[in-house]
């Protein structure tokens, strides 16, 4: 990444932290419902790594942490918000919910909600552009808990052995739920599970926005090279609880202080105020720009936005008027 | 109209529709080099290579999972799982994203995958390998779920399914593989929805599907020579969405319905075919409708009790003549 590179990530990294931020205070006002799981903390994670591959062209999918990844390949920050207020103009047209943001147009193929889910349609995914010969590749970024899901070993064997090219992303943070990892699991560094089934694999810090895009950097250039999938764990923290209804009483209040310390928004800030590309004020600026983009546009485009009709509740269930079903159509 | 085993109808169906769609394929267990426990893909291998006839490893939800995330970028791929009792395995994947990709993306994405699998209980091949589990599909939104009776419906319902943008479950049986029956020498597709009158009858509906149809089609003959009962045989080869207006209008004929089947009756086909006749006809009713249907058991190794806890043509032509008062 180049300086101005670096300057454009801090404002999408701001923007992500500002946008999840307000998402958690719409919550508390009761305009968004359901489960809401922030990202704040790992922000370098989808962005670093994205930077590092072709956003809108790669075919993303993830979890249920996912709104800053739609955002990052391409999806209008608007249609994400209005989406966590259910409304028609939702990425997912309010069927969906914060943890089903779609948008195919920009090749976000989903958040899915079953931990581990992701894994094999991602490995399809890498199958099936295989097959059709294009230069894209597969992403999948799940946290370290679905490592323990059944998907995890059993995709990871298939995208080795058929030579897929999917990259599996590791946002390690460091806690299933309200579990600590090392409570959970046997071996606690993710990557070292994934080289039992011969995937060449990698660890690295996953706040250092620099360290994510030059690990992913290798890690997207490995599988578009067509080598294979390859899988990648990032060292991150989230520094709200795993969903709204999670107090964090499992984490010490030093962890919490020292991860804090580990901004991964402060650190590129610093270092480029350091580095005399920016200054605090410059930030500063950047911030209130953030702001009066989400107080003024995004969050009255969502709150004006129809909801979705009741007569339209069944639409989508299935094909609509497909000819096949009805047979002998030729 | 050449009569050929069911095994080969679905293995046309695979060959033809691969031979005109590159992004076609076919995967599962032991399908490729092995040519399929049932030969289904026999040979299909050596024609389409192992990039598009894919042996799996044993992992059935993943390997569910692969086909459907191909299939949101246009592949359409065909997935055997060797047995219905292995999908219970499958099910995350197929009920959770296959089912509901379509509608939790607000119609951007959809999932158009076929899964095979046979269900039913063979020769004595226990409690692990005999099951049935079409209830648990035909109660999904978002999933098609068909039952082919014969080589004909098999071999059409496939081709339809392939083509068919939603996910569809086929559901065969262990024991029909080797029926012979006729199928149509140029290229046919059956519908996924409806149902078909397979024996015309004034006195009784028998309502079967899948293998169930056979018992009902026996039942209806004996009925007919020993007892002068006229029955109608209704095939419902859609169990997902059932065909409403075809069982209103076979009770609305017939006056007395029999659902016949192979599986459990809790939470079954037989209940839901009730509750229909109950929504669309009820005054049209003779008689209570009656299912004949599986025992509550886990399928029993030995063959006596095996053979005793599904019902037969015997236990449908019992039914019949008791709703009769014969």
């Amino acid at each position: 990444m180049n300086a101005a590179d670096k300057k454009r990530v801090l404002r999408e990294m701001l923007f992500a932290r500002r946008f999840e931020e307000r998402c958690y205070e719409a919550y508390v006002e009761r305009k968004i419902g359901g489960f809401l799981h922030l990202y704040p903390g790992q922000e370098a994670c989808a962005i670093g790594v994205m930077e590092a591959a072709r956003p809108g062209h790669d075919y993303v999918i993830t979890g249920y942490r996912d709104h800053i990844h739609a955002i990052k390949c391409g999806t209008d920050p608007k249609a994400v918000m209005a989406e966590l207020f259910a409304r028609e103009t939702g990425c997912s047209r309010g069927r969906g919910g914060s943890m089903h943001i779609f948008d195919v147009e920009h090749r976000f193929m989903g958040g899915y909600a079953l931990v581990g889910g992701p894994f094999p349609l991602a490995a399809g995914m890498a199958k099936a552009i295989k097959m059709k010969g294009g230069d894209e590749i597969s992403i999948c970024f799940l946290g370290d808990a679905a490592n323990n899901q059944g998907t995890f070993h059993e995709t990871l064997n298939m995208a080795a052995v058929w030579n897929l090219p999917v990259l599996f992303v590791c946002e390690n943070n460091l806690y299933g739920i309200g579990t600590a990892t090392h409570r959970s699991t046997a071996v606690t560094e993710q990557y070292k599970r994934a080289c039992s089934y011969g995937i060449t694999s990698n660890q690295t810090d996953g706040q250092d926005i620099d360290q994510v895009y030059a690990a992913a950097r290798v890690a997207v250039d490995f599988v578009r090279s067509g080598q294979g999938p390859y899988f990648l764990e990032l060292m991150t923290y989230r520094y709200r609880g795993h969903s709204m209804s999670d107090s964090g009483a499992y984490r010490t209040k030093d962890e919490v202080e020292e991860w804090g310390k580990r901004d991964p928004i402060i650190i590129l800030r610093d270092r480029l105020i350091e580095a005399g590309e920016i200054t605090l004020d410059d930030y500063q600026a950047m911030d209130k720009e953030i702001f009066a983009e989400i107080e003024n546009d995004i969050i009255p485009y969502a709150e004006n936005s129809p909801e979705p009709k009741v007569e339209e509740l069944e639409k989508y269930v299935l094909a609509e008027n497909d000819p096949y079903v009805k047979g002998g159509v030729h | 109209m050449a009569e050929i085993m069911y095994w080969e109808a679905i293995r046309r169906a695979h060959d033809e529709e691969m031979a005109r769609d590159p992004l076609v394929i076919a995967m599962g267990e032991d399908i490729g080099v092995a040519g399929g426990t049932y030969k289904a893909t026999k040979g299909l291998y050596d024609k389409y290579g192992p990039e598009r006839v894919i042996d799996t490893p044993i992992s059935e939800n993943s390997f569910t999972g692969l086909g459907i995330g191909a299939s949101f970028l246009g592949v359409r791929p065909i997935i055997e799982l060797m047995s219905v009792n292995f999908a219970w395995l499958a099910m995350d994947q197929i009920f959770n994203s296959a089912a509901k990709v379509r509608y939790m993306s607000g119609g951007q994405l959809e999932a158009p995958v076929v899964i095979r699998s046979p269900g039913g209980t063979a020769h004595q091949l226990g409690a692990q390998h005999s099951a049935r589990m079409e209830k648990v599909f035909m109660g999904i939104a978002g999933l098609r779920v068909v039952t082919p009776s014969n080589p004909k419906q098999a071999y059409g319902m496939l081709k339809s399914a392939v083509r068919c943008n939603d996910p569809v479950f086929i559901n065969e049986h262990e024991l029909m593989y080797n029926m012979k029956g006729e199928v149509p020498d140029s290229e046919y597709f059956h519908p996924l929805e409806g149902s078909e009158v397979t024996r015309q009858g004034r006195d009784v509906t028998l309502f079967g599907y899948n293998i169930s149809v056979h018992w009902s089609m026996q039942a209806a003959e004996i009925l007919s020579k020993q007892h002068g009962i006229e029955a109608e045989v209704v095939d419902l080869y859609s169990l997902a969405p059932l065909d409403r207006a075809g069982i209103r209008e076979s009770v609305s004929k017939t006056h007395r319905a029999v659902i016949v089947e192979e599986a459990e009756a809790p939470v079954g086909v037989g209940a839901e075919v009730m509750a229909i006749i109950n929504e669309e006809c009820f005054f049209e009713l003779d008689a209570a409708p009656v299912r004949v249907s599986a025992k509550m058991v886990p399928t029993p190794f030995n063959h006596t009790l095996e053979k005793a806890s599904i019902p037969n043509a015997k236990d449908v032509v019992a039914a019949v003549l008791k709703m009769l008062g014969k």
